[in-house]
């Protein structure tokens, strides 16, 4: 009788590996897909996503006639927040541009303005906002006042004088660190980054087993001797490569298009990729492990993308959730990446300013890991 | 010498019905088995128990010596097992599922034992080919190279020559003989006649219950059949004439021919006489295989229901 085969032979890691490989290349389509879907992505989003929005669409109602008027005017035209649209004589026509979405600022500069100014009445200068998009309305609102400011100021001289707004007596300095242009391309690629390793790594190790179910191979593979932790391993490596070709394309996207600066530790970063990368492949191997078809386990895959994307801090400020939502969002591999690789490019971290996140990040790849090998199913 | 397979009161549940039942089977190293049954009978849950695929709810046993519960990777190391349905993986070649079979048992030269089953398969010239692309008996014998591919001791075929013409079938029994003869054990499952007269034992299961465990040779016998072969112009009429008649269980054309069959002898002959007044020739004859199975088949239903 042959000596029993050991419980865990690299060999058999080794022959699954090698036919995940010859599989992915065969599998062209998906392979271009993996490979095209950053670039594509990081295009589309990192010209496309903007936080600072400019240039909104605005109707001006103008009921008074003068120099202080036209100049107002000709200031929010000067303006890039605001594109003036259109200019109406009542308010019937502004409601209406703003209902249909035309328009997304109403601004009201009410009758006998320059009179009532000049008499120092302090008239009012209305700006309605359509704030079904709280975020889009925030920022011009705000610009409004400085715009105004200016405007009027070269015509309060003179006898105006007095009416001209004095300073406050403080100053107040912004500095916007690690980003002092506030470029939001410099938030979003680092990110962007950690969405796409999510989403292929889960997406390609989700149907890792299910496929070998539907397609009645696991029964062959299942009569061998091969262990659960071989297949695992011989599943997932070869993804990890498809990471890493993912994450080069993007730095070299990010580095020439968005000339994104890179002021930390590579190392640092590197090591938090392998651990993201390895966790996400595992997130996809526990819900192959619980689909039985591919179709159940694209489904499932999608309870990761959007909680991923909304609660990870990639969309929306993390401080800003409820305490509920921070605390699903910590569970996501991707809170964390965001986390480390805006810390690393940004601001120049190493591991000692990213050490508890990736601590937090090897325990979750832990925890699938130990779940995914309970939960694989040695028989039919 | 141990039995290459001794099972006992192997029973298996999917939801509240029962797949195997109490199911016993004894094969002796080296020997060709037969697993006959109608479908559904339960034959591929046992043999899926046998190689560890499937946890039995009840009984135990042992395969090659080990048990077929706690030591199923020990098992596995040493047999083959060759699904119904093609599993080897389509989108590889021929080459590479061999190869990756070989690796998975790591066996020590996996180039040059899988060049010598290609060169035993006939497609060393093929061997870039991809499987998905093979016609059915091509892909039946690639999965047998490949069950065989790390000279196991017990060979698990379920239904292996399903649709599959009778030329290949023929080559591929050929084959299992020689195995057999190099001392492997075979269980095979089949619905063929003449792949069940090729076994050295049938065990019959209906309805996840064995019915028959005999040598081949033994099973009409042991069935207790008498048989009657009827040679007429108008068969359809005396086959008319024989459904139903006392002692007649069963009635089945045989090309040109008409055999009646039973348990009862006395009253089947006078049933069968009967049909010479109509100018029909009737003579005895010894009950086959083939009549023994048609007859288990057709009384199974009633007796296990």
């Amino acid at each position: 009788m042959t000596a029993a085969s050991p419980a865990f032979a690299w060999s058999r890691v080794v022959a699954v590996f090698l036919k995940e490989l010859v599989q992915m290349r065969r599998d062209r389509l998906t392979f271009a897909v993996m490979v095209m879907m950053p670039v594509m992505q990081l295009l589309l989003f990192g010209y496309a996503i903007n936080n600072d929005p400019r240039h909104l669409p605005t109707v001006v109602e103008v009921r008074d006639d003068g120099p202080m008027t036209r100049s107002l005017l000709a200031s929010l035209k000067a303006s890039s927040f605001f594109d003036i649209v259109a200019v109406a004589r009542d308010d019937v026509e502004g409601d209406r541009l703003v209902r249909n979405g035309e328009a997304v600022f109403l601004i009201v500069i009410p009758e006998r303005f320059e009179e009532r100014l000049v008499r120092g009445e302090r008239p009012q200068l209305l700006i309605a906002a359509d704030a079904t998009d709280p975020v889009a309305a925030a920022g011009p609102v705000a610009a409004l006042d400085a715009i105004a400011r200016s405007a009027l100021a070269p015509e309060l001289s003179g006898a105006l004088r007095p009416l001209a707004p004095s300073a406050p007596p403080y100053e107040i300095v912004a500095h916007r660190r690690y980003n002092p242009a506030g470029i939001t391309a410099f938030n979003i690629v680092p990110g962007l980054l950690g969405v796409i390793l999510t989403m292929t790594m889960v997406m390609i190790t989700s149907i890792a087993l299910t496929r070998e179910i539907e397609r009645g191979t696991m029964e062959t593979l299942l009569s061998t001797p091969v262990r659960p932790v071989e297949i695992m391993l011989g599943k997932t490596t070869p993804y990890i490569l498809v990471g890493a070709v993912q994450t080069v394309l993007v730095a070299i996207a990010g580095r020439v298009l968005f000339h994104l600066p890179f002021t930390g530790s590579p190392l640092t970063l590197l090591v938090a990729l392998t651990l993201f990368i390895a966790a996400n492949l595992m997130l996809g191997y526990l819900i192959s492990t619980v689909a039985r078809t591919q179709m159940q386990a694209m489904q499932l895959t999608f309870f990761v993308f959007l909680p991923s994307i909304l609660l990870s801090g990639f969309m929306f400020p993390f401080r800003a959730m409820p305490a509920w939502a921070q605390g699903l969002g910590e569970a996501l591999p991707l809170t964390h990446f965001l986390r480390i690789a805006r810390t690393v490019v940004l601001k120049g971290g190493g591991f000692d300013a990213t050490g508890r996140e990736l601590a937090t990040l090897a325990a979750i790849l832990a925890v699938l890991t130990i779940v995914s090998l309970v939960r694989f199913r040695r028989t039919l | 010498m141990t039995a290459a397979i001794s099972v006992t009161g192997l029973t298996k549940r999917f939801g509240d019905r029962t797949v195997v039942d109490d199911l016993a089977l004894e094969v002796p190293r080296g020997a060709i088995y037969g697993f006959l049954g109608p479908n559904g009978s339960g034959k591929t849950t046992t043999i899926r128990m046998v190689c560890g695929l499937l946890k039995p709810d009840a009984g135990r046993g042992r395969a090659l010596g080990f048990d077929v519960i706690s030591e199923s990777d020990r098992i596995k190391e040493r047999t083959g097992y060759m699904t119904q349905k093609f599993s080897l993986y389509e989108d590889l070649s021929i080459r590479e599922n061999l190869e990756f079979i070989a690796r998975l048992y790591r066996l020590d030269d996996v180039k040059g034992k899988v060049d010598e089953s290609l060169e035993k398969l006939g497609l060393s010239e093929r061997a870039a080919q991809l499987a998905g692309r093979l016609s059915g008996g091509w892909k039946q014998r690639l999965a047998l190279a490949a069950c065989m591919i790390h000279t196991p001791d017990l060979l698990l075929l379920d239904e292996p020559t399903a649709g599959v013409d009778p030329k290949a079938r023929r080559d591929f029994w050929d084959e299992i003989r020689r195995y057999s003869r190099q001392g492997v054990t075979t269980l095979v499952s089949t619905h063929y006649m003449d792949e069940a007269v090729q076994c050295d034992s049938i065990a019959y299961i209906a309805y996840g219950r064995k019915l028959v465990d005999a040598p081949t040779r033994d099973i009409p016998k042991l069935v207790g059949l008498s048989a009657w072969r009827i040679l007429s112009s108008d068969l359809d009429a005396a086959e008319a004439a024989l459904r139903g008649a006392p002692g007649v269980e069963l009635v089945a054309r045989f090309g040109a021919e008409l055999h009646a069959a039973g348990r009862g002898g006395t009253a089947l002959a006078s049933s069968v006489s009967a049909l010479k007044s109509s100018g029909a020739t009737v003579e005895p004859m010894e009950a086959g295989l083939e009549e023994a199975f048609i007859h288990l088949m057709s009384h199974s239903a009633d007796n296990f229901r």
